[in-house]
């Protein structure tokens, strides 16, 4: 009902207060100091479920580590947790430029006030990919099965003529056991489309805070171009992205919407840090033209992908849990059943936080017209899909060692505070208002 | 029928040419203090509803309802057929295995609170199949705008309304419909 027009500020910039900038990096030191903490514990073997294990599940955990498993390095909680951080973030660092693009191609008006905000998500990428690097390197022996070379050797007991028949997907064209090239270029790859697009996309929009002829649609249409480019590789590098560094972790299993799945996980948690965002910012005094009508639009996008989450998950659950082959079905067990039973909480706790808890909290209008419901939700979702990634990731990794305590808050806490730090840096730096986008007026007027 | 004429209520019909015209009539017509009973267009104008004073539809909660209706259905029917008529192991799993039931009860969900929602719908709005509905003006299944005043729920005399629906751009002299 916005039918006065009213005039807003739309060369506001926002100011990273030396104030914020303190407590970010004061939450980056705690965050460090109980990720050293946390890595020395895991390092002398406290604070893990192992001696849980040992006296109520040993008998199991033994007779499960045959012939041809690998001897547990107490240091892979701590890649794990690195490795576990880095996707989460890259992830949701693409899914602010691929929100941008979608707005670009869908010619959509209301979300122009807001596209600074989730086009500022991208500049974490080259610390993510840093950090992947890193871990990789240092430990993606522990973190990935398939690089033992010693499954890939003819005739010997530890032959694994599954993964041999996967090799190529890892080691071509180099022979399988020595160096994983091809995933190796796919990793370097991926980062590098991703963070190119995002900075084509990102100054074709800051330039168009410049231009100096009323009418000038050169970069709007430049974007829409890139916007359309960036879709399609993103569908298909997602996708492979989710295959190479999160299923790749359990090698010997797969399933078929797994990209999906990952696509659906992230997506939803960076819709949650975008709303956050907005609100954040709207609390301080930014962004006037942004009302619940905005935010409206913000809580059915959370609504929406928090159900479609819940129909990937479950599909995927369903389906492989009721067939029961045993090549699929290992997958659920280790989450369920085995390794000590660590896990089995977290999947139920997963889907009612994700799914029973957004889709009753932001069923109404009215609670996705105000701010306080959202900030309760998205918050929720974005704890939610972290421990989705945990349940991903873990298992396949920690084993039964696995557990939740200072390590993990740390590493955390660390990759939240950088990622907010970035984010907002890379906030102050333009425009907060996409002020030139053409379609502008229409997000002022947005009313539903 | 002919009988019955004193029942009929009396309603005061403006026609205007434009959307814009007949959005702004709405709420300056109000605003000079006549109740607008409803406006008829031949396509749906963005909160209309509000302008004129509506209170918000009531179908969500008809939504819930029946949803929670066909969940609780579909729910007792799995529970009937696999648990007590029939049991059957599939997969290796219980006869009676809680996660088979999500994709029935959804779709019993979605179907009871879709049809539902179509029964709310015709119910409230006293329509139903081969129905003809009562029409102020053919003209608004074309190209005309028509704004219904009714005169029983205002106190202003006709004079005084037909002025003030000409005042905000009513295209032709205001006519009084008997329904």
């Amino acid at each position: 009902m916005a039918e006065a027009h009213v005039h807003y500020n739309l060369e506001e910039r926002y100011v990273f207060t030396p104030e914020q900038k303190k407590k970010l990096l004061m939450g980056i030191g705690i965050g460090a100091v109980l990720f050293v903490i946390g890595a020395i514990l895991v390092y002398l073997g406290v604070g893990s479920h192992e001696a849980h294990g040992a006296t109520h599940e040993g008998a199991k955990g033994t007779a499960h580590a045959g012939a041809g498993e690998h001897h547990y390095n107490p240091l892979t909680r701590i890649w794990a947790n690195l490795w576990l951080n880095g996707t989460f973030f890259t992830y949701i660092a693409a899914m602010g430029t691929l929100f941008v693009a979608i707005q670009y191609v869908a010619y959509a008006g209301w979300s122009a006030s807001i596209r600074r905000v989730s086009e500022s998500f991208g500049a974490f990428l080259p610390f993510t990919g840093v950090v992947l690097l890193i871990t990789f390197f240092v430990g993606g022996h522990d973190l990935f099965h398939w690089t033992h070379h010693d499954l890939y050797e003819k005739g010997t007991k530890t032959f694994d003529p599954i993964l041999n028949g996967k090799s190529a997907f890892f080691f071509a064209p180099l022979q399988a056991g020595s160096f994983p090239l091809f995933w190796f270029i796919r990793l370097i790859a991926y980062f590098g489309i991703w963070y190119t697009l995002y900075t084509v996309i990102r100054n074709n929009s800051v330039k168009e805070d410049y231009i100096t002829q009323k009418g000038d649609f050169t970069y709007h249409k430049k974007n829409i171009t890139f916007s359309a480019i960036f879709i399609v590789i993103f569908g298909y590098t997602e996708s492979t992205s989710a295959w190479d560094w999160i299923m790749s972790i359990d090698a010997h299993w797969y399933s078929t919407m797994f990209g999906w799945y990952v696509f659906a996980s992230t997506w939803v948690s960076a819709l949650a840090i975008l709303t956050l965002a907005v609100v954040f910012l709207k609390d301080q005094g930014y962004l006037k033209m942004v009302n619940e009508n905005h935010l409206h639009d913000l809580g059915k996008f959370m609504f929406a992908f928090s159900v479609f989450w819940t129909y990937i998950w479950f599909s995927q659950f369903l389906l492989q849990n009721y067939s029961n082959i045993p090549e699929e079905i290992v997958y659920w067990d280790e989450r369920m059943e085995k390794l000590g039973g660590v896990y089995s909480p977290l999947i139920i706790f997963n889907v009612a936080v994700n799914f029973i808890f957004p889709f009753l909290f932001l069923m109404t209008r009215d609670a996705k017209r105000r701010s306080i419901f959202l900030k309760v939700t998205a918050f929720g979702i974005l704890m939610g899909h972290y421990l989705d990634f945990y349940v991903m990731i873990m298992p396949g990794t920690t084993k039964e060692h696995g557990g939740f305590f200072i390590l993990e808050i740390g590493t955390v806490l660390l990759f939240a505070c950088s990622f907010v730090y970035v984010f907002a840096t890379t906030l102050a730096k333009t425009n907060l208002i996409a002020k030139n986008h053409p379609m502008m007026e229409e997000s002022l007027h947005h009313n539903i | 029928m002919a009988t019955h004429t004193s029942d009929k209520k009396k309603y005061l019909v403006g026609i205007y040419d434009h959307e814009e015209t007949v959005v702004s009539a709405v709420k300056k017509v109000q605003n000079d203090g006549v109740k607008v009973d409803e406006v008829y267009s031949p396509h749906p104008i963005h909160h209309i509803d509000v302008y004129i004073g509506h209170p918000r539809t009531k179908i969500p909660i008809a939504a819930f309802m029946f949803g929670a209706t066909g969940t609780t259905l579909a729910v007792t029917m799995i529970v009937f057929m696999m648990r007590i008529d029939w049991p059957m192991i599939i997969g290796g799993k219980n006869a009676f295995y809680p996660p088979t039931m999500v994709p029935v009860s959804f779709e019993g969900t979605v179907l009871i609170a879709a049809l539902g929602m179509v029964a709310t719908f015709l119910v409230s709005n006293l329509m139903g199949p081969g129905k003809q509905e009562f029409m102020f003006d053919r003209r608004t299944t074309d190209d005309k705008y028509a704004l219904v005043v009714d005169l029983d729920k205002n106190t202003k005399s006709i004079e005084e309304i037909e002025a003030i629906l000409e005042k905000h751009g009513a295209s032709e002299k205001p006519r009084v419909v008997e329904r």
